[in-house]
C-alpha cells in the first residue's frame, strides 16, 4: 500500500485552515468533475480529491492523519503504525455520503470502511412488498463491438442481505448482448436484472452504461469515428492510393494531390451504424522519413535545392 | 437477483433510442423520489410529454439529465438551477464543437 499525501493532492499547505481546504476542494471538484472536465484523468483525480477532502475537512480525521507525520512521501510504501489511532474517536461525522466504496486501500487502512457502508437503507421500501431498486453499472466495449454488435460477459458485485440480516458481498456473471450501433454513454436497460424485490415485489432493472475502451487507432465523437493516417510527403504532395484501416477492415484510400497535414477526408455513413449513421474521417498526418543515413541527408539537401520554400512566410519572418 | 446463471445472452433496450418512461419508472431509474423529479421538471431541465404527472412520459435520455443534476448537486454543491445552467452550457459547447467540425469539413 502506498502512502497518500492528501495535502499535496489538494495543493495546499499542511497548515491550511478549514476554509482554505473547502475552497481548494470546491475548485478542484469543479475542475476534475467527470461530467464537466476535459482532462483525460478527470475521473481518477476527482476520486482522489474527494478522498483527500473526506479526511481533511473532518477535524478528527485530519488530526489523526497529521499525526502520521509529515515525513511520508506520496507513493512511499505504507503500513499504519500499530495503535496509530489510539485515543481518537471517529464519529463518522461529516461523511457526506461520498462514495466510500471508491476510496483507496490507504484510506480504508486508516479509517476503515464499516462505519459508512450504508447496508440496508429503507428508501422506497415502505411496504412489505416492494419493487427492487434499479441499479447502474458500466460495461466496457470495443469500437468494433458498436459496428457489429457483440456479446459481453460481465461480473457484477452487489450486496445482498444474508440470513443473519447483514449485508454480504455477492458476485454474479451476466451475459449481455451489445446491440449494433450503440454509442459511448448510452445505456442498455436489462429488465428485472436490478436489485431484488421485497416480498412479492418485482426485481428492479439494471442499467448498463456503455463505455468504449480507448482504441489504439481511432477516436470517437458521438457516432463519428476518426483515424489519424500518416502519409509520406510525396504521397501528400503528388496524391496516392494508400491502404487505411477502418473498423470494418482495411480499404484503399485516394489521397488527393497537395493535401496538407490536418486535411480531413470524410466517408459518409461509415461511422457507427444507426438510424442516422455516423461518418468516418481520415485525418492526414505527414510523416517525415528520418534523415539518418548519408543517402537520406543527401536526398533532403537535393530536395531543398530543387524546391526553395519558406514555410514561415505567413508569419512575416 | 434473478437469473444468476448466465446462459443465453440477455437482450436489453437502449435507453436513449426508443424508450419512454413513466414518472414511476423514471424515479426508479434515477433512484429519486417523485418530488425531486417534479422539482427538476419545474426548473425546466427535462420536458415531460403529457398533461399531468399521472400521464407524464419521459424520453429515455432524461435519465442521464436527472442523474447529471443529482451528481452536480451532490458533488459540487450546485442547486438545480445551477446544474440546469451547467447542462445548457455543456450542450452549447458540444454544439459549437460539432459546428466547428462541420465548418472545417466544408472549407477544405
Amino acid at each position: 500500500m502506498k502512502y497518500k499525501d492528501y495535502y499535496e493532492i489538494m495543493g495546499i499547505k499542511r497548515d491550511a485552515t478549514q476554509d482554505e481546504i473547502k475552497r481548494a476542494y470546491r475548485k478542484l471538484a469543479r475542475k476534475y468533475h467527470p461530467d464537466v472536465s476535459k482532462e483525460t484523468d478527470a475521473e481518477l483525480r476527482f476520486k482522489e480529491v474527494g478522498e483527500a477532502y473526506e479526511v481533511l475537512k473532518d477535524p478528527e480525521k485530519r488530526v489523526a492523519y497529521d499525526q502520521l507525520g509529515a515525513n511520508w512521501k506520496a507513493g512511499q510504501d505504507f503500513q499504519p503504525p500499530p495503535d496509530w489511532d489510539q485515543g481518537f474517536e471517529f464519529h463518522g461525522g461529516g461523511f457526506t455520503g461520498a462514495d466510500a466504496a471508491q476510496f483507496s486501500d490507504f484510506f480504508e487502512s486508516l479509517y476503515g470502511r464499516g462505519a459508512f457502508t450504508q447496508g440496508f437503507d429503507g428508501r422506497s421500501r415502505r411496504e412489505f412488498h416492494a419493487h427492487g431498486e434499479d441499479t447502474h453499472a458500466k460495461v466496457m466495449i470495443d469500437l468494433e463491438d458498436a459496428y457489429q454488435g457483440a456479446t459481453r460477459t460481465l461480473t457484477l458485485k452487489h450486496t445482498e442481505l444474508g440470513a443473519d440480516g447483514r449485508p454480504q458481498m455477492k458476485e454474479r456473471t451476466l451475459n449481455v448482448r451489445i446491440p449494433k450501433g450503440i454509442c459511448q454513454g448510452q445505456h442498455i436497460r436489462l429488465a428485472k436484472q436490478g436489485g431484488a424485490g421485497i416480498g412479492k415485489g418485482e426485481p428492479g432493472d439494471l442499467y448498463l452504461e456503455v463505455e468504449f475502451r480507448p482504441h489504439s487507432l481511432y477516436h470517437v465523437e458521438g457516432r463519428d469515428v476518426y483515424l489519424n493516417l500518416p502519409v509520406a510527403p510525396w504521397e501528400a504532395a503528388l496524391g496516392a492510393t494508400v491502404k487505411a484501416p477502418t473498423p470494418t477492415g482495411s480499404v484503399d484510400l485516394k489521397i488527393p494531390a497537395n493535401s496538407s497535414a490536418g486535411r480531413r477526408l470524410r466517408f459518409k455513413e461509415r461511422g457507427i451504424p444507426g438510424k442516422q449513421p455516423g461518418d468516418f474521417y481520415v485525418v492526414i498526418q505527414i510523416a517525415l522519413p528520418p534523415a539518418e543515413s548519408e543517402a537520406a541527408k543527401t536526398a533532403y539537401r537535393n530536395f531543398e535545392k530543387a524546391l526553395p520554400y519558406n514555410p514561415r512566410k505567413q508569419l512575416g519572418v | 437477483m434473478a437469473n444468476d446463471e448466465a446462459q443465453s445472452p440477455l437482450t436489453g433496450e437502449v435507453l436513449e433510442e426508443e424508450m419512454e418512461l413513466t414518472l414511476v419508472e423514471l424515479c426508479r431509474a434515477c433512484q429519486v423520489p417523485a418530488e425531486r423529479v417534479i422539482e427538476i421538471v419545474a426548473e425546466g431541465v427535462i420536458e415531460p410529454l403529457g398533461r399531468d404527472p399521472a400521464h407524464w412520459r419521459f424520453q429515455g435520455v432524461n435519465v442521464q439529465r436527472i442523474r447529471f443534476v443529482l451528481r452536480m448537486e451532490h458533488d459540487l454543491g450546485v442547486n438545480i438551477a445551477g446544474a440546469a445552467l451547467a447542462l445548457n452550457l455543456l450542450e452549447e459547447l458540444e454544439e459549437l464543437h460539432a459546428r466547428l467540425r462541420y465548418e472545417d469539413d466544408n472549407n477544405l
